[in-house]
């Protein structure tokens, strides 16, 4: 079994309302150092077979990122 | 001569999906409520709407899990012929998901869920969705919604209705409703099948219905 985690996050200069209302919340509650919030997803899959990532990449492009405006990351920690 | 078809799907989750089949009642058409995992569309369907709902309860990203279910590659080869094709609200962001319309629906830039009437300029007239509306013209439909805000290159799309006034959930252009270049596709957020009955207070959305099987 091998492990494969992608990370999806909004693209660079897509509005991210949800990052922005959590670095808002965070300013409120005095966290003053915070320069920007982005707030994405990360996802574990369990694979066997050959070649995992590249399976995971083709996942990312075929449903679990939107390339209008997400992107991904794949990777086998550790 | 029998009423045409109309293909009403179902996902889990779908909510809106009597009032879509009311609607096409209503306007002379004979809905047939379509399962989700269905390969083909029912004999003799003349045009789709896809309603609104949380298909899938949301999850990913709305409507990316119901854009790849077995009865949206039928939907797919519906509309390559020609077929009309209606996505409502979440039927929209299913039609986005699915690469037959342009773009995609986020969330409202408030990030609440907004439920209201709106008022919605005729910005194309040139497809079969808006009837006899010329251009300018007003349709008063409610829309109630959480990622309403389409993001994409216009550019790819016809823009057939936005939003008259203030934006209300920070689309781009002020976009409500698009339809593909060809026009038998058609998205929006609003929701056409609840403004039918003049006890709720406008029939703006019969022309939307209607144009399914004019």
């Amino acid at each position: 079994m091998t492990m494969v985690v992608v990370t999806i996050m909004p693209k660079k200069g897509v509005l991210d309302p949800q990052g922005q209302a959590v670095q808002g919340a965070l300013a409120h509650m005095g966290f003053g150092d915070v320069l920007d919030v982005r707030v994405g997803k990360r996802i574990e899959i369990e694979m066997r077979g050959h070649d995992p990532a590249a399976q995971v990449t083709k996942m990312c492009e075929d449903l679990l990122a939107n390339d209008l405006i997400e992107d991904f990351h794949v990777e086998m920690p550790g | 001569m029998s009423a045409a078809h109309v293909a009403v799907l179902r996902f889990p989750g779908t909510l809106d999906h009597e009032s879509a089949a009311r609607a096409v009642q209503g306007v002379g058409g004979e809905p047939v409520y379509t399962h989700h995992e269905d390969v083909a569309l029912p004999d003799g369907t003349a045009a789709v709407v896809i309603p609104g709902g949380f298909s899938y309860g949301d999850h990913l990203r709305p409507g990316a899990l119901a854009s790849r279910t077995p009865i949206m590659a039928a939907v797919r080869q519906h509309a390559a012929r020609g077929g009309r094709v209606l996505g409502i609200c979440n039927g929209f962001q299913i039609l986005c998901e699915a690469g037959m319309l342009p773009g995609v629906l986020r969330p409202n830039a408030s990030l609440s869920f907004i439920c209201r009437q709106a008022e919605l300029e005729v910005a194309d007239d040139g497809t079969a969705w808006t009837g006899g509306r010329r251009e300018g013209e007003v349709l008063s439909i409610p829309f109630k919604h959480h990622d309403g805000a389409w993001f994409g290159d216009p550019g790819h799309a016809r823009v057939v209705l936005r939003y008259r006034g203030e934006n209300p959930n920070g689309s781009m252009d002020k976009i409500a409703g698009i339809s593909n270049l060809a026009g038998n596709v058609m998205g929006l957020m609003p929701h056409p099948e609840e403004a039918q009955d003049p006890l709720l207070g406008s029939v703006d959305g019969r022309v939307i219905i209607a144009a399914l099987i004019a």
